[in-house]
């Protein structure tokens, strides 16, 4: 069974989400917005990771032996200026959707096991990831014109 | 005769419920004037709060010289509060004003005339568009205009020039009332009206200390109660209100705390079985949604996070199931506050989940700040598109685009128009380098003063002041336009429940001030905006082409003023929207039939996560089949950001009292107003006050991460752990901009965030830490009549008007104007 492969990859998918939204917040925090938002979605990443604890307990945790397809760094490192935080948001929508994509891969196995605790727990979190995908491009669109059109 | 200064709400004429509330019409002139020596009465409404009284203005020799309610009005039956009485004329018909256009040589304001002063914008305007095309360009207008006004800047901007950076100082007062009705119901409009105070059963105020900042909507309540068969009242708010002290459930709580207060009124309320599961399965979706989110929220968990008693909670519900018409009103103790949105969508949810709306009695008020913030919000002066037009909605933005003959895509629809704080962002990060400021005082007003006045001095700032006076924003500006003050300019405008009114021109403006409407029409001009086929973008040449283009653009809309005429609102009463063939009389109440305009075609917005401010999008909207239906939507309760630390460990709340209207430009100009509060002030709890050795008048600094204030003590009735200061103290009776070493302006403290939905700051949730730092002089020059007043009745003397502020009020002198019969009698 290979279900333990993709909860490692869960697992570290949203710590390394919540790591990166916890940097955009620390890197952009002159605007307001992104600073508090970004620090409400790591929480909720950070909680996603926890909870996922004791499914990992029941299945098993195999380390990915595949970085370089599957696995996506935290950013460790913001950009500064309006375009800078254009590229941020673009990055966090990047690993969003690797966590996103990785919910619904183990939700079908979740399906077919018939794990009722494990699909309570993605409803919550995979809800929870497309809020945060749909805010990340709210403020993208939000940003583009004025970043890519007058910014300095 | 009586002090309307001492009796903020003058002699009580008590009605029963279902009755008429009965007329009183006050009055007040200048001292020695009688009413015959009057030259003439000139129809208009008051504009020194949101709640639109009918009035007449007395003019004698060219002067504004009294006011008096209009007995015929829907709205106020005649009677008119303090701020009206005193404020209106004199605020205005002063020595004060500015008469000539100013501009900026070196670091001087220099007078000029109208031809240089417009020459220097449009030149200006002319070189940004060239260089950096229209997103160069800022508008940070108000909800102190008028309609026509409104309408013509939101075209200028959006048809004209082409830019998305457009929004008004209603985005600190009235945004979230706006997003709240268009999360729940699809659009902006107000459900319920004045005159379900006479029917209801019970009324909720939700953080709405409607005797100080509504003080007319508060005589009607106060008559109820006086009378036969009174509502029963509750009320949310951390300060002992005259609201509260009139309340059979205070829940005074913990500032920032209000969605989980919410949450657990709406679970308690479905424990008790007080739904509505007919109405909710026919007329509402997103039930389920709901009740997951509010399950945790006990009445002894709500207790424990907002500091109320878990009994309150439980009484609360029960009155909101138990009572058979029940009136919600809501205002800035909620908008201003953290997750402000999400709390007033809850408001909302009482009703829906019970079906207590649009019904004689049963109603939402969300209330607004200002007397033309309503008309802000639909003409499109704001962030959002005229008429309540969805931006994401192509077939809206095409209506639009056929109704000023310019292309589609010349109308910024990318995105949500951009809001108020972000616009200052934008300054402040140099890519809006021309900002055009009309009828708001933000560096007094908005959060974190010392920021805003940085940015409104940068050097590559161009920015254009338009207004009464020099304020403390005009101090900062390259050219300074006089304006024209209301009863100098003709117009309509539209209050809280949608009641339009025509203000008629009294006496001419004082030098060369123009009214705001001539000043954006100038611009227009200038600049050669035009349609597609080469004719003129604006041609109107008065108010009145204005109010027929803005007819138009309604045409069908839920705020419908086809029915309304400048003619049809001289001599009668206001009139309510929508106002057409369906209903000549104008509406009373919306959504009474249950239907809501969620409609994908109707929609004014597809709506946003509550949490985050996440868009929904078109698809989604469509995936959830509101069709009409109501849309309950849910939050989680998040802590607010900032909370009571070591080093600050007290709770910070802004507000206002009653004898004062936004930065006293004009109310500090009306003696009577200015004597009952003449200068700042801060509040603390009796126990906050021992605890740092602070008594009655004591001076102290009042300290947050972002700066100080060094103000009066008053020991007072609010909250344990918080620290209340009224918002209306700057600097501009000093000629200063700034604090200059003595800082009272309450927002030298608050902290630059706002609601991820509505995008209103939020005013009402900082840490502070107090010291004092001189013994008092005298008590703080804070009102003994309202909640300001001090704990210890003995420490200062009775706040009272004197004889300028003796008024006259007639008793009855005719019936009730009715509410339209087609209405309530089909």
């Amino acid at each position: 069974m290979n279900v333990d492969l993709y909860l490692g990859l869960l697992r570290t998918g949203e710590r390394v989400l919540g790591e990166s939204f916890r940097q955009v917040a620390e890197g952009h925090g002159d605007e307001p917005d992104v600073y508090r938002l970004c620090t409400t979605l790591a929480e909720q990443c950070e909680d996603h990771e926890r909870r996922l604890g004791p499914i990992v307990g029941r299945y098993g945790e195999r380390p990915d032996d595949e970085p370089e397809r599957f696995h996506a760094d935290a950013i460790s490192e913001s950009r500064s200026g309006p375009v800078g935080l254009l590229r941020d948001l673009q990055d966090l929508y990047l690993l969003a959707s690797l966590v996103d994509v990785t919910w619904v891969t183990v939700r079908q196995a979740a399906l077919a096991l018939r794990d009722e605790d494990l699909l309570t727990l993605i409803e919550d979190c995979e809800a929870e990831t497309g809020v945060q995908l749909a805010w990340i491009l709210t403020r993208m669109k939000q940003s583009a014109p004025q970043a890519l059109l007058v910014a300095s | 005769m009586i002090d309307r200064i001492a009796d903020i709400w003058g002699t009580r004429t008590p009605f029963a419920q279902g009755e008429r509330w009965p007329v009183r019409v006050d009055m007040k002139l200048a001292q020695g004037l009688d009413e015959d020596q009057v030259d003439r009465w000139v129809q208009s409404a008051c504009v020194l709060c949101s709640n639109g009284c009918a009035a007449d203005i007395a003019v004698k020799d060219g002067h504004m010289v009294g006011i008096r309610g209009r007995a015929i009005d829907l709205v106020n039956h005649g009677r008119l509060g303090p701020k009206g009485l005193f404020g209106s004329w004199q605020g205005v018909d002063n020595g004060d004003r500015l008469t000539r256009p100013m501009i900026r040589e070196g670091d001087r304001l220099v007078e000029t005339d109208w031809d240089t002063a417009m020459s220097r914008i449009a030149d200006r305007s002319r070189k940004l568009l060239a260089e950096k095309g229209p997103l160069s360009h800022g508008f940070y207008t108000s909800g102190q205009l008028f309609l026509e006004e409104y309408y013509a800047l939101g075209i200028l901007g959006k048809a004209g020039l082409g830019t998305p950076h457009m929004d008004g100082n209603t985005r600190l007062c009235t945004a979230t009332a706006a997003t709240a009705m268009k999360e729940s119901f699809g659009s902006d409009g107000q459900p319920g009206s004045y005159a379900d105070i006479d029917e209801c059963d019970a009324m909720f105020l939700f953080g709405h200390n409607m005797a100080e900042t509504q003080t007319v909507l508060w005589m009607r309540v106060l008559d109820r109660l006086a009378g036969p068969n009174p509502p029963l009242l509750v009320c949310v708010d951390p300060r002992e209100t005259e609201v509260a002290r009139q309340a059979a459930v205070h829940l005074a709580v913990r500032p920032g705390t209000n969605l989980a207060l919410m949450n657990g009124l709406l679970r308690e309320l479905i424990a008790i079985g007080g739904v509505d599961e007919d109405y909710v399965a026919e007329h509402t979706v997103g039930f389920e949604t709901l009740q997951g989110a509010v399950e945790p929220w006990t009445p002894d968990e709500v207790a424990r996070v907002c500091g109320v008693a878990a009994d309150d909670v439980r009484r609360a519900a029960s009155i909101f199931a138990t009572s058979e018409r029940v009136l919600s009103t809501v205002l800035q103790g909620f908008y201003q506050s953290s997750q402000a949105t999400a709390s007033s969508c809850q408001v909302n949810n009482l009703h829906l989940l019970t079906g207590k709306l649009g019904l004689p009695g049963s109603g939402i008020l969300q209330m607004n700040g200002q007397p033309t913030a309503q008309n802000t919000r639909e003409s499109g002066a704001d962030g959002d598109l005229p008429a309540f037009r969805n931006w994401e909605n192509p077939a809206h933005v095409k209506e639009l685009a056929d109704l000023w003959g310019v292309h589609p895509d010349k109308i910024p629809h990318w995105a949500p128009p951009t809001h108020a704080m972000q616009i200052f962002r934008y300054v402040e990060q140099g890519s809006i380098p021309f900002l055009w400021v009309s009828a708001t005082n933000p560096a007094v007003s908005m959060p974190q003063s010392e920021r805003i006045r940085r940015i409104l001095q940068k050097p590559d700032l161009f920015l254009v002041v338009q207004d009464l006076y020099l304020t403390e924003t005009a101090r900062l500006a390259d050219v300074v336009l006089p304006a024209a003050a209301w009863g100098e300019k003709q117009g309509t405008f539209t209050n809280v429940n949608r009641t339009v009114h025509l203000s008629d021109k009294a006496i001419e403006p004082p030098g060369e001030a123009r009214s705001d409407l001539d000043i954006f029409l100038d611009y227009a001009r200038r600049m050669d905006f035009r349609r597609d086929d080469g004719a003129p973008l604006l041609d109107w040449t008065c108010p009145e082409d204005g109010f027929r283009a803005w007819q138009e653009c309604t045409r069908g809309k839920l705020c419908d003023y086809t029915g309304i005429s400048y003619e049809r609102l001289r001599g009668g009463s206001g009139i309510p929207w929508p106002c057409n063939e369906d209903h000549p009389d104008g509406t009373m109440r919306l959504y009474g039939d249950g239907i809501f305009p969620t409609e994908v075609e109707r929609a004014e917005t597809y709506g946003h996560d509550l949490l985050t401010g996440a868009s929904v999008g078109p698809e989604k909207y469509k995936a959830m089949r509101p069709d009409g239906r109501a849309i309950i939507k849910a939050a989680p309760y998040t802590a607010p950001h900032e909370l009571p630390s070591e080093e600050y460990p007290l709770q910070y709340s802004t507000g206002r009292t009653v004898y004062h209207f936004h930065t006293r430009t004009k109310t500090a100009r009306a003696p009577q107003l200015n004597r009952a509060a003449p200068s700042a002030w801060a509040e603390l709890s009796r126990a906050d006050a021992a605890r740092c050795g602070i008594g009655e008048g004591d001076l102290i600094r009042v300290v947050s991460a972002r700066g100080e204030i060094v103000v009066p003590a008053r020991v007072g009735d609010v909250r344990e752990g918080t620290v209340f200061a009224p918002f209306h103290y700057g600097y501009w009776e000093d000629e200063r901009t700034g604090p200059d070493g003595r800082p009272t302006a309450a927002n030298e403290l608050t902290q630059t965030e706002w609601d991820p939905v509505s995008k209103q700051p939020i005013f009402k949730v900082a840490a502070v830490r107090v010291e004092k730092v001189a013994d008092a002089t005298g008590p703080a020059p804070a009102p003994t009549t309202t909640a300001s007043r001090p704990a210890d009745p003995g420490s200062a003397p009775p706040t009272r008007g004197g004889p300028d502020a003796e008024t006259i009020e007639q008793l009855r002198p005719t019936e009730p104007p009715a509410v339209p019969t087609s209405e309530e009698h089909p």
